[in-house]
Order: C-alpha cells, then structure tokens, then sequence
C-alpha cells in the first residue's frame, strides 16, 4: 500500500500542476486570446484530475470534474460561445476544483452547497438544458462502477457442468490488423470451460493467391461452461466488431455434431495459418500495407461520415503537431541538482584555494601553471552558471497563484479589479522561486485593499470602475525586479506624515521629500491594519514584508503619485546560491560585502569628513553629506572609532535609493562566492547575511547592508530631515 | 532520566582545565585539531566563531566558556570534537580527549545535589571510574537559546 | 525474461499506477508521456503490448495507434486503449484507429493485467 500511497502523493502534485495549467489557460480565454491548442490544454488539465480521483475513488472530486468537463467539451466543440459570463463560472469552477483536490488531499469536506450551487450554473451553460443533464446523469454512473476482475477457472477440469454454447467466428482481415488473434481468443475460451473447435478452411485460396494480411479460415466451437454468456462475449470483446459471431446456448447434454475435428486439429490449423502468416510478412511491401485501413475508414464512412471527417482531419493535425519543435526536457530529482549544486560550489571554493596556493609557491601570473589555473577558473565559473541554469525556474509558478487571490480580496473588498501580468517567464534560481510567494501575496493584497478605491470612488473621479493591477517581472543588472503597480489614488502623504508625527516616528514639524513621507510606511509601527484599513494610505504589515525581502537581499521600494496610483518594486538576486561580492578587511576580519549594494569606493579625505554629534559622522560625496558608518565599530570587532583618512569608504545605495558610506580598513579585491548558511547549523546573526568560504578555506562573513546601516542609524540620533535639509 | 537497566553504552571522556566529561559517543562525528575560527559579531563569550568544515560552516563552542570555567587561550593542542546536536552540528573546543569509556547504564549516579545552575543545564549523571570523577553531559543547551542576545 | 509493457499517458499519476500495476503483474514497463513520445521510444523497444492514453498533448492517442499501424515494424503489436468514458463512441474511433482493445479507467489492476493477457501471445 505504500506504493499505492506515493502514488497519490504524485497525484495531488500533478493536480497543482493541472489547476495551474487550468487557470492559465482559461485566463487566456477571458482575454480573448485562447487558441484551440488552449481550450484543449483546459479541458485536459479537468480529465486528468477527473481520472486520477476515479482511481483513487474520490467521489465528490470526480463528480464535480465531470460536470465540468463536460461544459468544457461544449466550449472546445465550439456549442457553448466562452463569453464573460460563461467563463466567470468557469473560473469560479476552477477555484472550486482546486478546493476540492486540497479538501480530498486533506481529508476535509468542502460545503457541498458550493458545489451544487456551481454543478447547476454549469448546467445550465450546457446547451440542451435538461437533456444534457440527463445524459450526464447517466454517464455518472459510470463512475460509481467498480470494475470487477472475472475470475477465470485456470485448473483443468476435464468435466464441467453448466450449460453448452454453440459458437461461429469468422475473424475479418481487420481483426489481424490491429494485432488482435484468433488464437488468443480460443486460447481465453479455454479457459472458461471444456471447448470443441473445428477449423473450415474451404475458404483458404491456392498459396500463390493467399493474401498475408486476409483472413480465410471460419471456427465453429463448443465451449460447456458455467460462466454465462457475458463472460464469452467478454472474450470477443476487442474482435467482435471485426468478425462474424453467433453465440448460441444449447443443452448441456446434447452432442456438437456440427464440430468436425478436434481442438488438436484446430490449433494444428492455426498454427499454420500463424507460421504462413509471419514467414510472407516481410515480403509484405508498403504499398499494400495501408489497404486493409483505406478500406476500413471508406467502409466507416458509408455507415458515418461525420466520424471519418473528425480522423481525417486529425489525422493532418497530428502530423503537424508531430513535427511541432516542443524542447525536449527531463523531469530530475531535486535532491539531486541541488547535491550537484552543492558540488559546484565546493568546486569553487577549491579552485580558489589552490589559485591562492599556487600564486603562494611562488608562479607568476601568465606562468604555464597560471595560464592553466586561469582556464580551470574560466571552467568552473562556466560549470556554475550551467548548474545553476538547471534549476532555475520562471516566475510563472508563483504568478499562477495570483489571479486566484485577486478575486478573493476584490470580493472580499467589494472592488472590481482587472489583474494584468507581464514577464511571467522570468528565470530565477529556485532558492529565490520558493520565497517570493509570500512578499508577493501580501503586496497584491494590499494593492486591492488599499490601493485601489472603490468603484463608486474611481467614477466619481472620473476613472473606469474596473481598478488595474499589473504585476510584472524582468531582470535588471543582474537582480529580478518584480512591480506591483496599481491605478488607485497614491498615498494620502498628508494622511500618511499626521500619522507618523502622531506615532512619534517623525518630529511633527519635520521637512520631508515626497519620497521620504512614502517611505515612512515601510517604518515598523507606523501602521496597523485596522487603522488604516478605513483611509486610502497604505501600510498594512508592509514593515514586515520589507523585512522578509531584505532577509533575502533584496530591497523593496514605492513610487507613488497622488490620483494615478502607486508602485511598489521588489528587486531581488537571481540566486541564493552565489553572489558577486567585494572582499575587505575590517578589523583583522575578512568581510564581504555584495557588490549589487555598491556604487563606488573612495578614500575619504579630511575636508569632506564632519562630526554630527553623538560619536556620528558624514561624508561630503558631490555637495551631498552621506551617512558615514564605522563598520568595525557597528559590528563589534572593534571598540574605538576608525580613521577615515587611513581607511577606504564603500558609497551603497539601500532601497529606497539612499546612500550611506561603509568605513572599512582596507579592499582586498572582488570575487563571486559561494552562499554557506549560518542558520542551517548556527542561528541568524544581526548584521551578517551569509557565510561565505574563501581560497584560503577559512570563512568569511557576508554583511547584510541594508540591516548593518538601519542598525547604525537606531544607534546614532542621526535624523532624515537634517540630511534632506543638508541636501 | 536515567535509566537503570543494564544495557551498555559508549562515552568518550575529555578534560576542560582539572576536571573530566563525557558524551554519548554516538553524538560525536570527528575529532580535529583546533583551527582558528571566524569570530562572528555580537555573540556570546562561549560561541568562538565559525569554520569551514568540508564546505559547512561549523559554530564553535568553547566548553569551558559555556560550562562557566575560565576559557583558555586556544592552542594547538586543544581539539574540536564534533558533534551532531539535533539538527545541527557543532564544534566542542575542549582541552583534550582522555579516554572511550563503555559502561553499563547503572553505573551512572545521579547529579550530586550542590549542583550549580550549569549543572543542571548540563550535567545528566556523573560516573566514577578508577577513582576519577566524570560528568555526563547532555548537548541540548549548547548552542545559544534563539531569543536575541543582547549586543 | 519478463515481457515489456509501453504505455503512453500523459498523466504522471496515470504513469505510476500503470507502471506499479503492470511490475507486480511482472511485466517490465516503458513509459512515454504523449504519442509523438511513444513513437521516438519505439525506435528502440519492441513492446509486447502497448497502453495508451486518449486525451494527450502533441499527438493524442488516435494518432499514435494510427502512426504505429502504418509502420512495417511495429503494427503487429497489440493496441490496448485506456478510456475514461465508457461509452461507444470513444470506444469506436479507437477501434476504428487501430486499437486492439480497451481498459475503462478507473481500471482494477487485476482487469489490466487481465486485459494484456488476452491480447498477448
């Protein structure tokens, strides 16, 4: 049963993929943009999950999937028109299955009056009303229908008791051509009871006449069996419609005089015709091998057309879609890439390691050895990139979830949202892939419910009710950026600045950038949800998704403009895994910090460094006083404060595009480097990011910038209107 | 806790400064040499720093330290044993390894009652061997508890 | 040696239930996910038996049992159809395509292996 069990297990996967694949796809025929190959894909992604729980006999999954099913069918044979109502229920129909894959994976119920409600809307798109229900109503049972196994007598038993059947057979050509054979049907008799068999071969023409793919010879049996009659119609199941067959029931006792010869003789027969049969096949030559099935299709035609037609026509399809150039792909254990990954990285980290040993014993660089050891690197960075391909994904995966969720808050809010996508298939490293779902959600969320007014609002503002969310994603220098950008009315910035002076976070007569006032809801305890559900700013729980996606190095920013809406950007690394990072020293520690932060690096020189008061100090880059932040000292590993004049400042830009300096005693180079967890056997460290190992196998430590510069500035007293002011 | 049957187990003994130890053998992965480690910020006296061990970052805790001894000054000849702690796998600096005991479970006594807050933390049982004294310790509390440390 | 089964679902859950049915019935499976698949794995098996789903991407099973007839090497091979529907219309365009015969899903593992049998020699 354990078997039976993974089985499943792989079964609720695949039902993820199918719903997804069902959203997709009817997404795209509310659009408008759906092909034929689309509706097809749809109706599939129903089938498969209507099979997979009939095998599993999830009953109330099945029924539902197949009322479904069948409004589908009506669409892709073109009797139901997929308009916006029809295709509302189908959506709303989609969200119900996925409810119900989680309910029967779950073992839970889903209100059965959701269901009944959404089986008789889908009924009635069916053209034909109250037939078609009829007909489903039949076709249902079906699946109520376990098959049950005959169980065949295998034993010998010379003597059977029951009743006598009389049975002629006479295969057509057909039959043999679609690998059926007569001498597996009596082969199957047999095993039903006691069975006579005479052979007529007066049909069978002179040897030079014989056609190796006709069929010549007629059977008369006599089969005394206690299975009834079902069970030897059962035997002619595949070759009934391909032969001549007459069943008759007879006295047990009475005597088959009409069975000339012995089963003996009969097989004999067999067997020849079998031996002549294989020895002329390849002699066979291509023209005559498509005769037998032109004769079939033109036979099917006189008793229906339409059928015929439909193979034809398919026919021409399936061709085309055979040489259709679909890339070809394989299905590979995570566990594996990510130990090959793993592998990867290791690599990197020796090859450094011996690039170190070997410049250490003293080869120049552009020495035999260097040249070779340069190549080596050049590989293995190759070897890294390609590795790290495998596993990377489109955010598709993660989008799919999306319009689902857009119709849950819009109902929930009461606002009419149209959800526009862009770039969905986007690549990033699975690393990343796993964790943006949740930033994502909550963004999403908040657009609806705080974004965008309601429609009564928007029209008495002149905006179409319909409210537009695009969310989209694209690569930009090395990172994904994922928007969310809405049409609403922007952030209320007077709203937004009372309430931040209110809560202390801001002095009340604070002077700020348009900028800095969106930022402030990015500031933890500016907002509750409840407080500010009920006015048009935004906030709700945004300090806790701007710190999920720094957790990942990664930055989150909001543009806003007052009656047009607002946008909120997420940029992330494409990896997990790697990252290109600048090496220094602070300290006596070796210390990287990742270049995707970093602008520039300068020596500080006396004249631009000024003193702030409380031990805080800033930088004049280009008539602007940047926030100058000890490293050493924020970290700990040092407890006076650091020269800046015998010292290099490293200009990196956090979200939000402000700047600061970070003061390090000196720069050692750049390198990319191997992402080490320091969660996985430690804890999270405040400040740090990441592990790293170096050439020399010793570990360094990769400096979350972001956190190391808000850090400093709890610390400090230095206040953002002072530096808008100095700016 | 513990239990008094005689099945046999396996401890391996150290010495941190005058006095003797031991954890279950099954717990500890290797034995290396001390290599200076990563010092990680704002972290608690006892937590050395990091180090690569074969491609994993590897914590290590000074036994001492964290039992509440003075700490040595690391040198060559103090060893890491490493240790598999849950999930996770640490490194025990410790002043060196003395010995693999096999003993029954009934030959260990339960923990004294002067003891100390470390003690309990800790100390699961002692043992007396030939004289010496040895704690069994357990490895839960290592590691530093997940609520932040102050900086 | 254990006679090869090929089948042809596109449906992953399908797949494993065939495959897991089809073992402890002895038989050694092959697998392909669609009919254009099927065919580029019969380039280098020749099955006892071919299953075959109806409903699948690329190239559906109409066309991979009509594809497998039109070829010298491989028409002699027995054609089983898995089909949801039990109704004749299905049933009939299989059999029109070429299909030896027929499995209803949800299919009881004894009736499979029952099935193949009364198709192979």
């Amino acid at each position: 049963m354990d078997a039976m069990a993974a089985v499943k297990q792989t079964f609720f996967q695949e039902c993820e993929e199918q719903l997804a694949e069902l959203e997709t796809g009817l997404l795209a025929m509310e659009r408008g943009e759906a092909e034929s190959d689309t509706v097809n894909a749809v109706f599939r992604a129903v089938h498969s999950i209507k099979g997979g729980a009939g095998a599993f006999s999830l009953g109330d999954l099945v029924q539902f999937a197949h009322v479904f099913e069948t409004t589908l069918d009506h669409v892709r044979n073109g009797a139901l028109e997929p308009t916006a109502d029809v295709m509302a229920v189908m959506l709303r129909a989609a969200d119900l299955l996925a409810d119900l894959v989680a309910a029967a994976r779950d073992g839970h119920a889903v209100d059965s009056g959701r269901s009944e409600v959404l089986v008789a809307e889908l009924t009635a798109l069916s053209p034909g009303g109250a037939d078609a229900s009829a007909e489903e109503e039949d076709d249902m049972s079906d699946f109520s229908f376990t098959p049950v196994s005959v169980a065949f007598d295998f034993s010998d038993t010379p003597a059977v008791a029951g009743r006598s059947y009389t049975i002629t057979f006479k295969p057509r050509p057909e039959l043999y051509a679609k690998g059926n054979e007569t001498a597996l049907v009596l082969r199957e008799l047999e095993r039903l009871g006691q069975l006579e068999t005479s052979c007529d071969a007066s049909g069978l023409p002179q040897l030079a006449e014989l056609d190796p793919e006709g069929a010549y010879l007629e059977w008369t049996m006599r089969l005394t069996t206690e299975k009834g009659e079902d069970a030897i119609r059962e035997v002619f199941e595949f070759v009934e419609w391909d032969s001549s067959l007459t069943i008759q029931a007879s006295d047990a006792d009475g005597d088959a005089d009409s069975g000339a010869g012995s089963t003996e003789d009969a097989f004999a027969a067999l067997l020849r015709s079998i031996q002549a049969d294989e020895t002329s096949l390849p002699a066979t030559t291509a023209d005559i091998i498509p005769l037998p099935l032109a004769e079939e299709r033109e036979a099917v035609a006189e008793i229906d057309a339409q059928p015929a037609k439909a193979v034809a026509a398919r026919n021409g399809e399936g061709g085309a879609n055979a040489n259709a150039g679909a890339p070809q792909t394989i299905r590979a254990d995570l566990e594996r890439v990510d130990r090959l990954i793993d592998l990867v990285g290791e690599l990197v980290i020796n090859q450094a390691m011996l690039s170190q040993r070997v410049m250490e014993a003293g080869h120049v660089p552009g020495s035999a050895v260097a040249l070779g050891l340069d190549e080596l690197e050049h590989l293995t960075r190759e070897i890294q990139d390609c590795v790290m391909a495998i596993r990377a994904q489109a955010v598709k995966s993660v989008f799919q979830r999306i319009p689902r969720l857009v119709r849950e808050v819009a109902g929930m809010t009461g606002k009419q949202v149209r959800l526009i996508t862009d770039g969905e298939g986007t690549e990033v490293d699975k690393t990343v892939i796993d964790r943006l779902n949740d930033p994502l959600t909550h963004m999403i969320r908040n657009a609806i419910d705080h974004g965008l007014e309601k429609p009564e609002v928007r029209v008495a503002a002149g905006k179409p009710a319909e409210g537009v969310v695009r969310l989209s994603a694209m690569h930009r220098s090395g990172r994904i950026v994922i928007e969310v950008a809405d049409d609403g009315a922007g952030i209320n910035r007077s709203r937004v600045k009372a309430i931040a002076a209110e809560k202390g976070l801001i002095a009340a007569d604070a002077v700020l950038s348009d900028e800095e006032i969106d930022n402030l809801i990015f500031l933890p305890g500016f907002s509750t949800a409840s407080e500010v559900s009920n006015i048009s700013g935004r906030g709700v729980g945004m300090d806790v998704v701007k710190r999920s996606i720094q957790s990942l190095g990664g930055r989150l920013s909001i543009t806003s403009r007052p009656g047009k809406g607002s946008t909120f950007t997420m940029s992330l690394p494409l990896t997990l895994a790697v990252l290109d990072g600048m090496v220094v020293t602070v300290a006596d520690q070796t210390l990287v910090v990742p270049l995707t932060a970093i602008i520039e690096t300068l020596q500080p020189k006396a004249a631009d460094v000024h003193g702030l008061g409380g031990g805080a100090r800033v930088i004049a880059i280009r008539d602007t006083f940047t926030p100058l932040i000890d490293v050493g000292r924020e970290l700990g590993f040092r407890t006076t404060a650091t020269d800046p004049l015998a010292a290099v400042a490293i200009l990196v830009e956090t979200e939000g595009g402000r700047r600061s300096a970070l003061l390090v005693d000196t720069i050692q180079g750049q390198r990319q480097v191997v992402i080490k967890s320091l969660e996985s056997n430690y804890r999270h460290v405040p400040g740090i990011a990441a592990a790293t190992i170096l050439g020399d196998g010793r570990v360094a430590l990769i400096i979350d910038v972001d956190t190391v510069i808000a850090n400093s500035q709890s610390d400090a007293t230095i206040l953002e209107p002072v530096l808008a002011a100095a700016g | 806790m513990i239990k008094h049957d005689n099945s046999s187990r396996e401890l391996i003994a150290f010495r941190i400064g005058e006095q003797e130890f031991c954890v279950d053998i099954m717990s500890v992965r290797e034995i290396r040499g001390w290599a200076p480690a990563t010092v990680l910020p704002k972290s608690p006296p006892y937590v050395r720093g990091v180090i690569n061990l074969r491609g994993a970052i590897l914590p290590i805790v000074d036994l001492a330290a964290r039992l509440g001894f003075q700490p040595p000054e690391p040198t060559v000849r103090h060893v890491i044993m490493v240790a598999q702690v849950g999930s996770q796998v640490v490194g025990l600096l410790v002043d060196a390894v003395s010995d693999i005991l096999s003993v029954t479970d009934d030959a260990i006594k339960p923990t004294p009652d002067v003891a100390s807050d470390m003690a309990k933390t800790f100390v699961r049982g002692v043992l007396a061997i030939e004289g010496r004294m040895i704690s069994l310790i357990a490895l839960d509390n290592v590691l530093p508890a997940l609520e932040p440390i102050a900086a | 040696m254990s006679a090869t089964i090929l089948t042809v679902d596109d449906s992953r859950t399908m797949r494993e239930m065939l495959k897991l049915a089809l073992t402890q019935a002895g038989y050694r499976v092959i697998q392909a996910e669609d009919g254009v698949h099927g065919l580029e794995v019969l380039k280098g098996e020749t099955p006892r038996v071919i299953v075959t789903d109806i409903n699948m991407p690329r190239m559906d099973g109409f066309g991979f049992i009509e594809h497998v007839r039109a070829d010298e090497t491989y028409r002699g091979i027995p054609i089983l159809v898995l089909t949801t529907e039990s109704d004749a219309e299905k049933k009939d365009r299989a059999r029109r395509a070429g299909a030896t015969g027929w499995i209803v899903k949800p299919f009881d593992p004894a009736k499979l292996v029952d099935a193949i049998r009364r198709v192979s020699a």
